[in-house]
């Protein structure tokens, strides 16, 4: 279970980017966190696994307190915490593999992770972990020169060779054409279903969100606004969040109806 | 066309990049006047320039054919030492650049490592390697071991600003993503920091190389052993045939850096 409470995070620019978010989400939930951009949302995960120090207020994960730990501490808490970037923020020039198997940096001794000798069992599912989003092929590619939607699943795999209690997943899809992004979603939600992830996952596409989150959370300027099923949101909720817009067309259609057969051909 | 259109004007020039016409043709005069001003004072002495010419040639004729017999041996040895001490100047700059170079980087070091390393970066940066070269000479006696220190502080200059600078430009996702793993500081700078900057340090190192075999030559003068101080012997012994040997000998080695260089610098991308 990870628990904000009353965190409020101003940049040195003076900018209040968080403004007292309380915040609890139960193990195993799926939470897309929504809001114009500039709201907090970004600076919200990065809170989580302190990226960004907030200003005020506690983080919990589980019963450890994560502000405050010291840096060896921290790092260990990190390692129970993955994170899915926009733009991927896979390193470039290591291999698919590399990439995968940064992910047990926090296990993993420094002269393990320099001369690529990882223990056996972590190199058994970075395989695995690939082969499950079809990326075997790719093993020993490096990372530029995949597509936009590999790239993501390559990242995915290095969140979750972590081990990982909790993801923070921040605008998985914003590169990524409607196709694509879909799939993704679809993967991340099903990952966390067979591992009993909790997740909170910055969105911006909010059809998108209410697909594939059972809880959705509104953010705007920095407070929380809505907090509720993706269901409930109606579009005067859209308008409190976002402001005023024609939201009929947006939420007209919930369920996830198409191509759930064509997992094999992901691009 | 409606009737308000035709009121717009039909002439557009760009703007002047100064505004002040007066102070553009003050400028415009001034660096004019300066320049021939600058000329006047260097008071050539054109009977000198005209005798220099034909003397010049002269002596140019005089590098063919060029003396290959190398008859005291000096050459060879001269050339071989110049080599290794580019060699591990180079190396041993290069390996005392990357401490400095990661501490100079504002985006990796306290406030305080990074003030301490820039200006390290500075004070080799200020001195030319001659002016090192003629301190280390003072210091160490003459020989290559007082080139070897005057070139590995300039390749310091060198190379631990631009891997710095390097750095500063780094994709701060990479960084941020593995960070976010867990990783120790050292092993964020071998995962994300170090394949971000790699290939165009190795290729750095390499034109390094070209340099500081290059800058050995002028070293050797001032008594910090290589090629230089043969060379200077020859010129004043009007040896010129030998002087020519030692020249296209740097030349072929130049070239050869150069070329290999370019190669291995695409190969590493």
């Amino acid at each position: 279970m990870l628990r904000l409470e009353n965190l409020s995070k101003r940049y040195k620019t003076g900018d209040l980017a968080l403004n007292n978010v309380t915040l609890e989400i139960p193990d195993g939930q799926l939470v897309a966190l929504i809001g114009p951009s500039g709201a907090g949302k970004s600076t919200l995960i990065r809170c989580v696994n302190r990226l960004v120090d907030a200003t005020t207020g506690t983080i919990h994960l589980g019963e450890r307190e994560i502000n405050g730990l010291s840096n060896r501490d921290l790092r260990r808490a990190r390692r129970r915490m993955g994170m899915i970037f926009q733009e991927y923020a896979l390193v470039e020039r290591l291999t698919v593999m590399e990439n995968v198997l940064s992910g047990r940096l926090g296990y993993v001794n420094f002269w393990q992770s320099l001369f690529r000798k990882y223990p056996k069992e972590n190199v058994r599912e970075a395989y695995r972990l690939l082969d499950r989003v079809d990326l075997m092929h790719m093993v020993d590619k490096r990372a530029d020169e995949l597509s936009g939607g590999q790239r993501q699943r390559v990242g995915i795999c290095r969140a979750l060779i972590q081990d990982p209690e909790l993801l923070l997943v921040d605008e998985p899809t914003a590169s990524l054409d409607p196709k694509t992004s879909r799939q993704i979603m679809r993967l991340i939600r099903e990952l966390c279903e067979e591992r009993g992830l909790a997740a909170i996952i910055n969105i911006h596409d909010v059809a998108l969100a209410q697909m594939f989150s059972e809880r959705v959370v509104g953010l705007k300027l920095g407070e929380i606004v809505y907090d509720g099923t993706p269901g409930g949101l109606t579009p005067e909720v859209l308008t409190e969040i976002y402001g005023e817009e024609d939201w009929e067309k947006t939420i007209e259609k919930v369920e996830d109806d198409d191509d759930v057969l064509d997992e094999g051909e992901m691009a | 066309m409606s009737e308000a259109s035709l009121n717009y004007a039909q002439t557009w020039k760009k703007p002047h990049f100064i505004k002040s016409s007066l102070l553009r043709y003050l400028i415009y005069v001034g660096t004019v006047t300066y320049f021939f001003l600058a000329i006047y004072t260097m008071d050539v002495n054109w009977t000198r320039v005209a005798e220099g010419i034909p003397r010049g040639a002269d002596m140019i004729s005089k590098f063919f054919p060029p003396d290959l017999s190398d008859s005291r041996g000096v050459i060879l040895d001269g050339i071989l030492e110049s080599i290794w001490m580019a060699v591990i100047s180079t190396i041993g700059g290069v390996l005392l650049s990357i401490p400095i170079g990661l501490g100079a980087a504002r985006n990796l070091a306290p406030t305080w490592v990074y003030l301490f390393c820039r200006s390290i970066i500075a004070v080799s940066r200020t001195f030319p390697e001659v002016i090192l070269a003629i301190f280390a000479v003072k210091f160490f006696g003459f020989g290559p071991f007082a080139g070897f220190i005057a070139l590995a502080i300039g390749t310091i200059g060198f190379w631990a600003k631009l891997l710095a600078e390097d750095i500063e430009n780094m994709s701060k996702s990479q960084a941020e993503a593995v960070r976010a793993t867990g990783a120790t500081w050292l092993q964020w700078i071998n995962y994300a920091i170090q394949p971000q900057v790699l290939p165009r340090m190795i290729g750095l190192s390499l034109y390094r190389l070209d340099i500081n075999f290059r800058e050995s030559a002028v070293v050797g003068i001032v008594g910090a052993g290589g090629i230089g101080a043969h060379l200077l012997t020859s010129v004043q012994r009007y040896e010129y045939a030998t002087t020519a040997t030692i020249l296209f000998s740097i030349i072929a080695i130049v070239i050869t850096l150069e070329y290999s260089s370019g190669y291995l610098r695409k190969w590493v991308q």
